[in-house]
C-alpha cells in the first residue's frame, strides 16, 4: 500500500497478561475502541511504528506527484489539465496532512522530510513506473487511487487519533481522484481503435504493479500481527487485495478490457475471483531501489529541495525582520 | 535547518457555525499560514472565515488529568434534560 512491510521493531506479539501496567492499560483502550491521542501514553514501538507508517505515507503522496506531473504541460484539453493540476495539488495535500499527523509523535517536518531525500525512508514502490503515455494518467487514478482508497477507508478508524482524522480528510478528496482516472479511461475505450489500444496498454503494464501496493502476504509476519493488535493495521494485504480485485475487474469489464491475467476467474463458491500469481521478485527489485525510475523520482526531489533552499530563508529572515520591526515600533510607542 | 513554526488552523465553514480546528501546517508568519491554509484547507468551498493559532502558543489540559479534570460531569446526571421523567400525557416540554 501507501505504506509496505512496516517494520514494528518487535520479534513476537505479546500477551496481555505479560504486559507491564502501562502497556496492559494501552492495549485494553485499543481493544475498547478509544482512541489514542498525542499526549497519551504510548509504547515505544507504537509510536515508532507509527512515524515509519505515517510518513511512508506522506512521502508517498508527495512522490506520487512526479508520475503525474509528467502530463500536466501534455494533457490534451485545457479541462483535462486543470483536473490533473488539482488532483496533483490535493497530493501535496494529502502529504501535507499525513506530516502533520507525524509530527504529533515528536519528530519534525524535517527530520522526516530528511528520511525520504537520504533514502532512509521508502515510499509506494507503485511510484518507481513511468507513465509513458496519457492512458497512464487515467490508469493511475482508477487503479492506484482506487487501490489507496481500498487501504485508507479502514485506517479511518485506526487506533491513533490523527492519522485517523487525516485519513478522514483523505478519503473524502481520493474519491474525486479515483473517478477522474476512470474518466479519462472511458473517454479512450470509447474512441478511437489506437485510443483502445493506449487503454489496454496501460492497463497492461499497471494492474501488477497495482496489486502489488497492498504488499506481499501477510503470512507469518510478526510486524503485521502486531500492526493488527495496535489496531494501525486492520486488514491483511491479501483481503485488501481480493477487496481491489473483486470491484475493479467489473469496471474493466464494463469498458471492454481485459485484465493482463489469464487466470483470472469468478470463483461461484468462494463469491470472489481468482486470479494468478504476483511475481514478489519484482515487487521486492522495485522496494530495493531498482524499479525504473527509482534514482530519478529520489533525484527530482532532492534537488526541489536544495532549490527551494533560499526561497525557504528568505521567507524566514522576511518574518523575523518584521517580527523584530514590530517589536522596536511596540518599544518606541 | 532552519524549520518554519507549526500553526493550527481553525476553519468557519457557514455562518453561525463556530470555527473548528481542521489540522496544521508551517509557515514563517501569520499571513503565509493564512494563505496556505487557505490553499490547503478550503480548496472545495470549506470555509468562509480562517484563524491560524501558533502551535506553541497552545496551553492544552494534560491527558493525566483526565481522571480529576471531567470527574465532576459524571456524577452530576441531573444535569442532563433526560434526568427528569416527563408524563406521557404532558407530550411537548
Amino acid at each position: 500500500m501507501y505504506a509496505q512491510m512496516i517494520d514494528t521493531g518487535m520479534k513476537r506479539v505479546q500477551g496481555l497478561d505479560e504486559m507491564s501496567a502501562e502497556e496492559r492499560t494501552f492495549q485494553e483502550r485499543i481493544d475498547a475502541g478509544i482512541k489514542i491521542e498525542a499526549k497519551d501514553w504510548m509504547p515505544d514501538g507504537y509510536r515508532r511504528t507509527l512515524v515509519r507508517q505515517i510518513s511512508q505515507h506522506a512521502h508517498s503522496e508527495i512522490v506520487g506527484q512526479l508520475p503525474e506531473g509528467n502530463w500536466v504541460t501534455r494533457a490534451p484539453t485545457l479541462k483535462r489539465k486543470a483536473i490533473l493540476l488539482a488532483k496533483i495539488q490535493d497530493e501535496a495535500g494529502h502529504g501535507l496532512y499525513l506530516y502533520s499527523a507525524a509530527e504529533t509523535l515528536g519528530v519534525t517536518r524535517d527530520q522526516v522530510y530528511g528520511d525520504l531525500l537520504s533514502g532512509k525512508v521508502k515510499y509506494s514502490s507503485i511510484f518507481n513506473y513511468p507513465t509513458t503515455s496519457w492512458a497512464d494518467i487515467g490508469t493511475i487514478g482508477w487503479l492506484v487511487d482506487g487501490a489507496a482508497i481500498m487501504n485508507q477507508i479502514p485506517l479511518c478508524r485506526c487506533s491513533y487519533g490523527p492519522y485517523a482524522r487525516a485519513m478522514v480528510r483523505v478519503c473524502k478528496e481520493e474519491s474525486f481522484h479515483q473517478r477522474q482516472g476512470y474518466d479519462i479511461v472511458m473517454a479512450l475505450a470509447c474512441g478511437t481503435i489506437e485510443q483502445r489500444r493506449m487503454a489496454q496498454d496501460a492497463l497492461n503494464r499497471w494492474w501488477w504493479p497495482a496489486l502489488m501496493m497492498f504488499g506481499p502476504p501477510d503470512g507469518d509476519s510478526v510486524h503485521s500481527a502486531q500492526s493488527a493488535q495496535w489496531k494501525i493495521k486492520l486488514l491483511s494485504n491479501d483481503e485488501l487485495r481480493q477487496k481491489f480485485v473483486d470491484q475493479t475487474v467489473p469496471q474493466a469489464e464494463y469498458l471492454g478490457l481485459t485484465v493482463p491475467d489469464p487466470e483470472l476467474k469468478w470463483n461461484e463458491d468462494t463469491g470472489h475471483y481468482d486470479f494468478g500469481a504476483i511475481d514478489w521478485q519484482e515487487f521486492r527489485d522495485v522496494v530495493a531501489g531498482n524499479g525504473p525510475c527509482n534514482r530519478d523520482r529520489l533525484r527530482t526531489r532532492v534537488q526541489a529541495w536544495d532549490d527551494g533552499a533560499w526561497f525557504r530563508d528568505g521567507l524566514l529572515a522576511h518574518a523575523q525582520k518584521r517580527a523584530q520591526a514590530q517589536a522596536a515600533a511596540a518599544r518606541a510607542a | 535547518m532552519n524549520e518554519w513554526p507549526l500553526w493550527e488552523v481553525f476553519i468557519r465553514s457557514q455562518h453561525g457555525l463556530a470555527h473548528k480546528h481542521v489540522g496544521s501546517l508551517h509557515a514563517p508568519d501569520a499571513e503565509m499560514a493564512i494563505n496556505n491554509a487557505r490553499d490547503v484547507y478550503t480548496r472545495r468551498s470549506e470555509g468562509l472565515s480562517i484563524w491560524v493559532v501558533r502551535a506553541d502558543g497552545i496551553v492544552a489540559s494534560s491527558p493525566g488529568d483526565k481522571a480529576p479534570l471531567f470527574e465532576p460531569a459524571n456524577s452530576k446526571v441531573y444535569r442532563h434534560p433526560t434526568f427528569f421523567p416527563v408524563p406521557d400525557e404532558v407530550k411537548h416540554m
